[in-house]
């Protein structure tokens, strides 16, 4: 018997799979895909949020500022790339000055440490590249960037490490309350948990339905992003957000951990969460509201764009409630979900305690992760890292500087890599400006070969997305 | 730390020429670093023939073109160090490299050439929209997993962009067995080689549709199932209503090659944007001296015989710099490009390093016909050259005297002008 | 009268070849134009360049090609033929895989020197 089944394995799923692995517990996370953290996590702002912008008393302004204090120190154990570079939300008009003295308050009444409001002055001497007009922005220097994948796998790794059990591949197609446990049904075979949590996204008011009468509705928002080079990642250096208005958020503009610079997002209701397609329209509407605060972003240098939808709902907050006995939803958790993720965990963990789940700290349980990254050490240490294992020698990724044995490690990890963007999203093969031209080809290979299956059946993200069609002077062989 | 005259950053053509006639001209203890197993670059991958026919005045195929080159480097002194990657090279000449058999080195040479060559630019550089599934491939990609691997990639192809290699692509799927439904080219014209577009296209039937482009991408089951065409206007944007759908399971894109410089920037080599190579000297030494370059990691060429020459002159440079026998600077003179030209190399000529004639390679911005090339400085014309037919894809070459230069002030501007009929 | 591409070298000359006299060429610099154009109208050929199964090699193909041009409608015959062709590493640039293809007169040559394997893991 599962003491507690999480379905979902995105950002708010991991965290709270890894906040409950602390503890002696029986826990199974379950996830659709063949990867965890393939939903809004792979494809947001990447941003830990200071919290100025919920309104104050709401979850969302709880767990926003807890969240983003406890990134630095989780981060730094779980070895996440993140970067404490705070945020400016610009004002170009005499409105958005109240806007930003509105948020100013707001923020101080939700506890967001050292807010300041700059000139314009201040802000161009640290910001050459904002518009002219900036006539001021609000200052949050607890606001950071993160790696999202990587902070989603390294708690999901580490409650994997823990006895975590990751279902990958399952789907949930049907949960029944058998009185004091529930029978969750999946495409894999039944599974029986005494409590559950639905961290499913765009999903949760299906699965919600599953248990309970609709209490809310999603509205998949879409966002469209531009990626730049690594080239370009000093265009700004804090994250630069545009004040909000009643058309919306605007767009921010924001150096990223992996150096490139991340511009966007819109904001599209659609109609499911995997309708992920970017559209000119999309990308105008990106360009064009980024150039009113940041009017030289040099779109040649474009690597990559992408779009990933937010758990909008119909209603304000996140939806944090025990909506059936021992069944807690985990919904509408939208922006900052990424930044609150581990707050949420943590709440998450003490609504169980109360509901009669007994806690005990697991003494064996594990909280630091350490992944080896070549290109970022010192070069004596690199040379012992290829003395050690001839494979850390081996570069494959000669945009991102990523060796052969970083993506045998990411084949080997606690949540193996399944396929091409599987090992992209761990060690960073295939994200720099060549997009995976060159490493493609040798990333399949090593797949293959470290998987013992053929090269034809490697896949480049989710199951069904093949690469290759077929070997010549072999055909029909898969 | 290992010491090298000479340290050549990559193996293919470029690297090869430069280093065999740095021998030629007297180095002995000369270094070649490639990043794969074996030397020869893109040219392996490039199975097609149609190499050579300048400098060997013979048609050849790039494993050929490339076999005769590893010939020659075996009977020299010349070293390899294989399946080794560049990590950084510094303004006084250290090379940072790392290879699985010798682990981290840092090698000095007392010169340097880079021959890293170039890479394609992919989807994400043009931003298409729509999905991101499998089965978009650059054509290099496509390329080597098929005529290296023996893999398919696809079975009902799109291909954009006319550039060779798109072209070259679309014959090799065709006689795969593939079914190829079209060449999308985004401008009038293509920017590929005549011959690819009567070989690789005309020969099996192929359209090729110039002023078009993809406008959306559909996936299906996390691979491409149909792609969107459209017309384009003359500044490029789609023409509503002229779109049609193409069934397909893959897209390759041949839409150019972008020179691979990113250790040339981080040691603080002077870049020229318009060719995304290092702004060179008339020896292809570029601003950081005894750091030379030559090939595609300089500029783009079409014929890899160009590259071939290039390099040999960056060769010769980088021995007579290491033997201290070259000739005193004398004056500089930057060219400038006018009307109608999108990039020269050299950029920068030292009239007391050339014996009596320099020549000037460049693109022009559109395909001209009847054509003047005109060298001024200021509102002086210095020289005046015609050309029958001009075009993009095709890089041009003339010879400036060494006098004309003495003529200019220090700036030549190199245009071209379309003569009324 | 019929209007081609020369594709003998990159300048691509076009090519006027009046079929009703004799196939006269007219448009060509250099007399390779005139060979190339005669021959395009009365018999296209193409050089063939593929590549064969190799074993024991690092990797799985060999480059070849036909070492003179054969007609271009029996290029579909001899990728068949070639699709059912191994050889075995090391191979020499030059070496023969198939003499006089399909009674062409061409021969099908490897293009690319390949060594045995390497060992494995390295």
């Amino acid at each position: 018997m599962i003491d507690v089944a999480i379905i979902g394995g995105g950002i708010v799923g991991d965290a709270t799979a890894y906040m409950l692995s602390q503890y002696r517990l029986s826990v199974s996370l379950f996830e659709r895909e063949n990867d965890i953290a393939t939903g809004a996590t792979r494809a947001n702002s990447a941003i830990i949020h200071a919290g100025y912008d919920p309104k104050p008393g709401t979850l969302m302004a709880e767990l926003n500022v807890k969240g983003a204090a406890m990134a630095e120190q989780l981060c730094r154990d779980l070895d996440v790339p993140y970067r404490n570079i705070g945020s400016m939300v610009l004002a170009l008009t005499d409105e958005d000055m109240r806007t930003i003295e509105m948020l100013y308050q707001r923020g101080v009444q939700n506890g967001v440490p050292d807010l300041q409001i700059l000139t314009a002055e201040e802000v161009l001497k640290q910001e050459p590249h904002v518009s002219r007009d900036v006539k001021g922005a609000l200052y949050a220097p607890s606001a950071g960037i993160v790696g999202p994948w990587e902070y989603a796998l390294a708690m999901a790794e580490t409650a994997v490490m823990n006895g975590v059990v990751l279902h990958l591949e399952h789907e949930v197609t049907g949960i029944n309350d058998l009185g004091d446990h529930y029978r969750i049904s999946t495409n894999k075979g039944d599974y029986i948990a005494k409590y559950v949590i639905n961290a499913t996204g765009t999903d949760s008011a299906t699965i919600h339905q599953m248990v309970a009468a609709p209490s809310f509705r999603i509205i998949p928002c879409k966002g469209e992003y531009y990626l730049m080079d690594k080239s370009e990642g000093d265009h700004v250096n804090h994250v630069l957000f545009q004040c909000p208005t009643k058309a919306g958020k605007g767009i921010l503009v924001a150096p990223t951990v992996g150096g490139n610079l991340i511009v966007g997002p819109t904001a599209t209701n659609t109609y499911c969460g995997k309708e992920t397609s970017t559209s000119s329209e999309g990308l105008a509407a990106v360009r064009s509201g980024a150039a009113l605060s940041v009017p030289d972003i040099p779109y040649r240098q474009a690597i990559r764009t992408f779009a990933g939808v937010r758990a909008n709902t119909d209603r304000d907050d996140f939806i944090i409630e025990e909506v059936a006995p021992r069944f807690i939803d985990l919904a509408g958790i939208k922006s900052p979900g990424l930044t609150a993720a581990p707050a949420i965990g943590i709440k998450v963990t003490e609504m169980l305690q109360s509901m009669g789940l007994p806690l005990e700290r697991d003494p064996f349980a594990i909280n630091t992760r350490h992944q080896k990254r070549f290109r970022s050490l010192p070069p004596d240490e690199k040379a012992a890292l290829i003395a050690e294992n001839p494979q850390y020698g081996h570069i494959i990724c000669r945009c991102e500087t990523i060796t052969e044995g970083e993506i045998v490690d990411a084949l080997h990890s606690p949540i193996p890599a399944r396929s091409v963007d599987g090992v992209k999203r761990r060690t960073g093969a295939g994200l720099g400006r060549c997009q995976g031209g060159f490493c493609g080809p040798r990333v399949l290979e090593i797949i293959a070969r470290e998987r013992g299956v053929s090269p034809l059946s490697v896949c480049k993200d989710t199951a069904g997305s093949r690469i290759l069609v077929g070997a010549i002077g072999k055909e029909g062989e898969a | 730390m290992s010491d090298y005259q000479l340290i050549v950053v990559g193996g293919g053509p470029a690297g090869m020429a430069a280093a065999l006639q740095a021998h030629e001209d007297g180095l002995r203890d000369i270094l070649i670093i490639e990043r794969d197993h074996d030397l020869g670059g893109i040219l392996n991958q490039c199975i097609h023939n149609g190499f050579g026919l300048h400098h060997f005045k013979q048609e050849l195929t790039g494993p050929e073109y490339a076999g005769r080159f590893i010939s020659m480097l075996k009977d020299t002194s010349i070293k390899v160090l294989s399946n080794a990657m560049v990590l950084q090279i510094t303004a006084d000449h250290q090379v940072h490299t790392v290879s699985a058999e010798h682990g981290y080195q840092v090698l000095q040479g007392k010169a340097i050439v880079l021959a890293m060559g170039c890479r394609e630019r992919t989807r994400g550089a043009i931003a298409i929209p729509g999905d991101r599934p499998a089965g978009v491939f650059t054509a290099g990609t496509a390329q080597r997993y098929l005529n290296m691997e023996g893999y398919m990639v696809g079975k009902r192809v799109l291909i954009l962009g006319s550039g060779d290699i798109g072209l070259i692509m679309a014959r090799r799927m065709t006689l795969e067995g593939a079914e190829v439904l079209a060449c999308v080219e985004l401008m009038p014209y293509s920017g590929g080689l005549k011959r690819n577009i009567v070989q690789c296209l005309e020969d099996f039937d192929i359209p090729l549709y110039l002023s078009h482009t993809i406008t959306h991408i559909k996936a299906e089951n996390g691979r491409v199932c149909q792609a969107t065409v459209a017309q384009v206007d003359e500044s490029r944007c789609p023409i509503p209503g002229t779109e049609r759908i193409f069934e397909c399971d893959t897209v390759l894109l041949s839409v150019g090659l972008i020179p691979e410089n990113e250790i040339s920037r981080e040691a603080g080599i002077c870049m020229d944007p318009r060719t995304g190579g290092a702004v060179v000297y008339e020896n292809m030494e570029t601003s950081l001296p005894g750091i030379f370059a030559c090939g595609n990691v300089v500029h783009v060429h079409d014929l890899v015989d160009f590259v071939t020459a290039e390099s040999q002159k960056a060769g010769s440079a980088g021995a007579a710099y290491v033997k201290n026998t070259a000739p005193s600077d004398g004056s500089t003179v930057t060219v400038h490009n006018g009307t109608g030209v999108s990039y020269t190399v050299p950029q920068k000529i030292r009239t007391g390093r050339i014996d009596k004639t320099v020549s000037i390679f460049f693109r022009v911005v559109r395909p001209c016909e009847q054509c003047h090339l005109t060298v001024s400085c200021g509102n002086e014309v210095l020289a005046t050259f015609k050309r029958d037919r001009v075009a993009p894809g095709e890089m041009e070459r003339l010879t400036l005297t060494k006098d004309v230069l003495e003529k200019s002030d220090g700036t030549i501007t190199l245009s071209v002008t379309e003569v009324s009929q | 009268m019929k209007q081609i591409t020369c594709t003998v070298c990159p300048r691509g000359c076009l090519l006027n070849v009046d079929e009703e006299n004799g196939y006269t060429v007219t448009g060509n610099v250099c007399p390779r134009g005139v060979a190339y154009g005669k021959a395009e109208c009365v018999s296209p050929v193409r050089t063939l360049t593929t590549t064969v199964s190799i074993r024991s090699a690092d990797l799985s193909r060999c480059p070849v090609r036909t070492d003179q041009p054969v007609p271009k409608a029996m290029l579909t015959d001899v990728m068949a033929l070639l699709r059912k062709v191994q050889i075995q590493a090391p191979v020499r640039c030059g070496h023969v895989v198939i003499a006089n293809v399909l009674d062409t007169g061409a021969n099908v040559i490897v293009t690319r020197d390949i060594e045995v394997k390497r060992h494995e893991g390295s």
